[in-house]
């Protein structure tokens, strides 16, 4: 082997040495646990903290709601639909900050007449003309008791 | 000698490319443990309320602006001419108002779209410092206090799925609410479907709700042609959609 390169030897290992080193630095800690990432970052996406809440928790206390619920059209919805996310209203139910959802606007969102929407799934009429002399849809229908009071 | 020498050799490459595996082996099969999730969405069921794309801005903090999204419901309308409009209003968050009159339709329906989670990844493979990866529970997700924020997944990604955040400064997209999941919650959209168009479940347990949905629909995924893997499963997909 000639001499000059016999000289590179030791400068070539330091190099990666101090390649091996810093990299040993930057790398951060549980990379490559499970795969090319961090594996920490799966227990920092699965810890964030939840906004809807568990819909059990709703039958917690409102049993009475959900029986009459599932004698119903409405059957088997959850009530985070209607209500909103709710998980505030869980930690402390004395805020009772719930949506409660009246109107045509909201209940259009599903019963509005569409061509896209199917009749065999949701059940729909032209919220513009359906008696147009009550402003909000609760005035006549109970959405946890659809037709009560009703002949 | 020489074999000896060899094999450290090998050992010690090996040691050092152990990381970078993903960029040699393209995807990693399915780990034997633990569920594999997918995604079903029935086409024929979606009554395009945009609940869930009202749901999951709230669940997961998403940008109020209508650019920014996790998951949005369009409406595809084939006039009768053959023209295919295509609308989706603040990305479907405050509901669809028919825009075309019943008698020039030929056919229309809402398409929900999310991240496909893909078993292929393209988003993941570019990402040049390993932010964004696809979970052992075949999600994929985004390390987002590693993530520079090049924005090149959100390029790659043929369905459109990711955004930069313009508060984070970092990509965002769907986890399938990981954090729900691992609670044993349902994910936001599909827990505020009120039409059940939207399942997930998991794709080894044959007697999982999606598996059922596989087996009783013609199922399609978007894009088959650009191999990504897809795990989300459409009833009903047309070839107007994209």
């Amino acid at each position: 082997m000639p001499s000059q390169l016999k000289r590179l030897i030791p400068l070539f290992i330091l190099f990666i040495g101090l390649f091996l080193v810093i990299r040993h630095f930057l790398i951060p800690e549980s990379f490559g646990q499970y795969g090319h990432y961090r594996g920490n970052s799966l227990q920092e996406n699965a810890s964030r903290e939840t906004v809807y809440a568990d819909k059990e928790d709703c039958y917690a206390c409102h049993d009475d709601i959900l029986e009459k619920l599932n004698n119903e059209m409405h059957a088997g919805l959850s009530c985070l639909i209607c209500h909103g996310p709710g998980q505030t209203h869980v930690d402390d139910p004395q805020l009772g900050n719930i949506n409660k959802e009246s109107g045509r606007e909201f209940c259009g969102r599903c019963h509005d007449i569409n061509a896209a929407r199917s009749i065999d799934v949701v059940f729909q009429v032209d919220i513009k003309t359906h008696h147009t002399e009550k402003t909000n849809c609760i005035e006549c229908h109970n959405p946890h008791d659809l037709w009560e009071g009703m002949e | 000698m020489k074999a000896s020498a060899a094999a450290a050799g090998t050992i010690i490459l090996s040691s050092v490319t152990r990381p970078f595996s993903m960029l040699l082996i393209a995807s990693d099969p399915p780990p034997e443990e633990g569920p594999w999730w997918g995604i079903g969405i029935d086409i024929t069921k979606c009554i395009g309320c945009g609940l869930c794309a009202r749901g999951c801005k709230m669940e997961n903090s998403v940008p109020d602006e209508p650019f920014y999204f996790r998951t949005w419901v369009e409406q595809y309308t084939i006039l009768n001419n053959g023209e295919v409009k295509i609308e989706s209003p603040n990305g479907g968050i405050d509901g669809f108002t028919q825009s075309v009159p019943d008698e020039e339709i030929f056919k229309t329906f809402f398409v929900p779209k999310m991240c496909n989670h893909c078993e292929k990844s393209p988003c993941t493979q570019v990402c040049p410092v390993g932010a964004t990866y696809e979970s052992p529970e075949g999600i994929s997700l985004v390390d987002q206090t590693y993530c520079i924020g090049c924005g090149y997944c959100v390029q790659a990604c043929p369905y459109g799925c990711r955004y930069l955040h313009p508060e984070k400064k970092v990509v965002d997209k769907c986890t399938l609410c990981y954090h729900r999941l691992e609670k044993g919650l349902v994910p936001v959209c599909m827990e505020v479907c009120p039409s059940k168009a939207r399942i997930y479940g998991n794709l080894k347990d044959r007697d999982s709700e999606l598996v059922q949905f596989l087996r009783e629909h013609d199922y399609q995924v978007l894009k088959p042609h650009l191999n990504t893997g897809s795990k989300l499963f459409y009833n009903a997909l047309t070839a107007e959609v994209s």
